[in-house]
């Protein structure tokens, strides 16, 4: 398998982490609903088919990456620098950045 | 006063030649770790013009005749062989000198001995191109000083490991070669 690192071009996946489903880059809000806790932290989708999740390029550029891919097929659809989601996020989902209130906070 | 001895990252371990294929340890470059502050990206490149080099996109290092800067990731360039004068207040600069064995694979199938070890394709890697991979579990950084020779930095805690797994492809490569 390779993922396409938006700066470092195709690499192994040997060179990346995997963190998990990239819901986990939509930190609530401090002051959220428990609901909105609850999913963010335990609620996760299960699908045959495309989803969106989190990979550190770990070996390479140290960049966190948000890779679409499908789950079906193994193809890799799209990779971006997860700091270019947000207008200021810098760091990774470890809230490094600024926080970025996008979630929408509804359980599945 | 206890008497220090300095020692460099690869003493007692390199070089080593197999066949036509030499390691070797590059010592005494002063290197370090360039971080640009935010908002100073621009003046940042300016500022190392001036040293005769620039700011290197992804992927790529730019080199003088004396000195040269490594792209090592995002938003961060290692400057090495130069003092980083005119670079305060533009970026983080952290002194990495004695952080890191850097060492050069030279000679016929030096791009196959990496080839066994670092999941990249380095046959056409060339001067002006700079990766940051892997080298069996360690994080290195590689440059090409010319076409099918490598420079190779990895953290000094892990050269001697480097220097085993290296050799012990390069004692492979020249085997396959004598056959």
């Amino acid at each position: 398998m390779r993922i396409t690192c938006p700066l470092c071009g195709d690499r192994d996946r040997r060179e990346f982490y995997y963190y998990g489903d990239a819901v986990y880059a939509d930190r609530p809000a401090e002051g959220a609903a428990p609901e909105a806790w609850d999913a963010y932290l335990h609620l996760r989708d299960n699908p045959a088919g495309e989803t969106r999740d989190l990979w550190y390029h770990e070996m390479g550029c140290s960049a966190w990456i948000e890779v679409t891919r499908n789950t079906v097929t193994h193809a890799v659809l799209a990779t971006r620098l997860l700091a270019e989601r947000g207008q200021t996020g810098e760091g990774g989902p470890s809230g490094e950045g600024e926080p970025k209130p996008r979630r929408k906070g509804k359980p599945e | 006063m206890i008497r220090l001895i300095e020692k460099t990252p690869c003493e007692a371990l390199l070089p080593v030649t197999c066949g036509a294929l030499t390691l070797r340890e590059i010592v005494g470059d002063r290197v370090t770790s360039v971080a640009p502050l935010k908002g100073q990206g621009a003046k940042l490149a300016t500022a190392l013009k001036k040293l005769g080099l620039g700011w290197p996109a992804p992927n790529t290092a730019i080199a003088s005749a004396t000195a040269a800067i490594l792209w090592t990731g995002r938003d961060q360039a290692f400057l090495i062989g130069a003092d980083p004068e005119g670079l305060d207040g533009l970026a983080a600069l952290t002194d990495q000198s004695d952080g890191w064995a850097r060492m050069r694979l030279e000679g016929p199938g030096a791009a196959d001995v990496l080839a066994r070890l670092v999941p990249l394709d380095l046959r056409g890697f060339a001067p002006g191109q700079a990766a940051r991979s892997q080298l069996g579990h360690m994080m290195a950084i590689l440059t090409a000083p010319e076409k099918g020779s490598f420079d190779i930095m990895v953290f000094r805690s892990m050269a001697e490991t480097a220097v085993h797994e290296i050799h012990h492809a390069m004692k492979a490569v020249s085997a396959r070669a004598a056959l």
